[in-house]
């Protein structure tokens, strides 16, 4: 569980968060929707230690990461997985380096034990057979599952995810949601979403946390979101033709 | 104000690349890779230029000795010293900095752009520790790519002297020999030491402080070569002036 609590972050004197409570769940995916400007990406950065909060804190497991010590900050990062929005695979490595590259740093097994691991992740996420390619040479959805097998290849307690559906098509988008969904459930991860994708909300939106200039706007789960009345909600989820269908169909009880 | 901030992060970026140490294992690899990358890897150019910068040394310092007083193992002496004080040490680094520094620049300023070193820091990694010091490790062995260049400048020198026709092979090797001073060689790594790991940092220090896409990458490669020819430079001088005057 990762509680935040009153979590203020400016740049240049301008506040990008707050004053942001919230607490995120094991267990479920917890979503951050918002439009583009509305700090999602400074509030996932701070939660990951990359940036220093202003005021505020950030609580692991009732633990504020303030007071960690820096070997115990370094314990905790090997504890989290993250999903970047482009990857971020290493590109000088095979998909098998990629994803045997945190058994490789944090632990002291043999490369037969690395080896049997990665192809166990590996298989998880569908891509077998792949271990000697290098990621220019798989499409994007394959790159994101790559980035999803290191993220949990260590059996990470919290994993965090950057818009992971960003320039994938519907139908891997869909995989890609449902995969990070079934690992949440599977291992009992604290799993955080960035997204601004409605598809996802529908798909996996457990806890949803909606953020408008620096402020959480509103929270609920993702049958919530069609019962809202809340204006700032639904200006936002709404503007998707889709959504809107959706909605229409769920009030008329299709 | 902005050179003496950049100034500032370099220095703190250096304590960052000798704080806490990356798995030796991993290390090792690393520093084996940047060994064939960045050395290896600028062995052909350094052994191309090295013998043909010798040979037109030799043939002008030829060209330009008329008066019959002047004993013509003279050449032999003139390239020997130019070769080993300055276009050994000085000028094959210049080079170095527009291949190896941009090479570095580049890497890791696309490692920037594209999350990577995001990554490494997500998962608890020291980003330059990991990055930076396996490059300053294998500049150590910059000193060999020198010596190599020295002893292929002076090979191009004999060739064009010797087999063009302006002295004799006992002419040149007296000359090679003449007034030779054990501490100009010593000078000559000291030197090359110091812009091995000038080499290493400054374009390190480009790609890691990078912001921004594609674009500026390439832009961070180019200010990196002027950078770090300009360091160079001012290092040649103080060190000059500090061991030589």
């Amino acid at each position: 569980m990762i509680q935040v609590k009153n979590l203020h972050k400016g740049f240049n004197g301008q506040e990008v968060l707050k004053g942001i409570d919230y607490q995120f769940e094991r267990g479920k995916t917890n979503l951050i929707i918002g439009q583009s400007g509305s700090g999602k990406s400074v509030f996932l950065k701070c939660m990951l230690g990359l940036f220093k909060p202003d005021q505020g804190a950030i609580e692991y497991d009732g633990k504020p990461y303030s007071n960690f010590s820096d070997e115990e900050q370094r314990e905790l990062r090997t504890e989290i997985g993250m999903l970047f929005q482009g990857g971020a695979l290493f590109d000088s490595m095979t998909v098998e380096e990629n994803v045997m590259f945190p058994l490789r740093m944090f632990t002291n097994q043999k490369r037969g034990e690395m080896r049997d691991r990665v192809h166990e992740v590996l298989k998880r996420v569908n891509l077998e057979g792949n271990d000697t390619k290098m990621p220019s040479e798989i499409s994007g959805g394959m790159q994101k599952r790559v980035a999803i097998a290191r993220a949990i290849v260590n059996k990470p307690k919290y994993l965090f995810c950057d818009e992971p559906n960003s320039g994938l098509d519907p139908q891997t988008a869909t995989i890609i949601d449902n995969l990070i969904q079934q690992l949440t459930h599977e291992n009992e991860i604290t799993t955080v979403v960035i997204t601004h994708d409605m598809n996802s909300v529908l798909e996996i939106g457990e806890r949803i946390a909606f953020l408008k200039d620096g402020l959480l706007a509103w929270k609920g789960t993702k049958e919530d979101i069609f019962h809202t009345q809340d204006k700032t909600v639904t200006d936002f989820v709404y503007s998707s033709n889709l959504f809107k269908k959706v909605r229409e169909a769920q009030l008329k009880g299709h | 104000m902005t050179y003496l901030y950049s100034i500032g992060e370099y220095f703190i970026m250096l304590k960052g690349v000798f704080g806490r140490m990356t798995k030796g294992s991993v290390l090792r690899n690393l520093i084996f890779k940047e060994i064939n990358e960045l050395i290896m890897g600028s062995m052909g150019i350094v052994s191309f230029l090295s013998f043909f910068i010798g040979a037109v040394v030799a043939i002008q310092t030829a060209l330009n000795l008329n008066n019959p007083l002047i004993p013509k193992s003279l050449v032999a002496f003139a390239a020997r010293q130019s070769i080993i004080l300055e276009f050994a040490p000085t000028f094959i680094s210049i080079i170095m900095a527009g291949k190896v520094g941009s090479f570095i620049t580049s890497s890791i300023g696309s490692m920037r752009v594209t999350e990577q070193i995001d990554a490494l820091e997500v998962m608890g990694i020291n980003s330059k520790n990991y990055l930076i010091f396996p490059k300053i490790m294998a500049m150590l062995t910059y000193p060999f790519v020198i010596a190599i260049s020295m002893f292929l400048g002076i090979a191009g020198a004999y060739t064009a002297a010797v087999f063009g026709g302006f002295v004799t092979s006992d002419q040149f090797l007296t000359g090679l020999q003449d007034d030779f001073i054990g501490f100009h060689l010593v000078y000559a790594f000291i030197k090359t030491i110091l812009f091995a790991f000038i080499l290493a940092t400054v374009p390190s220090y480009h790609g890691y402080f990078m912001k921004g896409g594609a674009l500026e990458v390439g832009e961070a490669s180019t200010t990196s070569f002027v950078w770090t020819s300009v360091v160079l430079i001012i290092t040649n001088y103080v060190i000059t002036q500090l061991l030589l005057s």
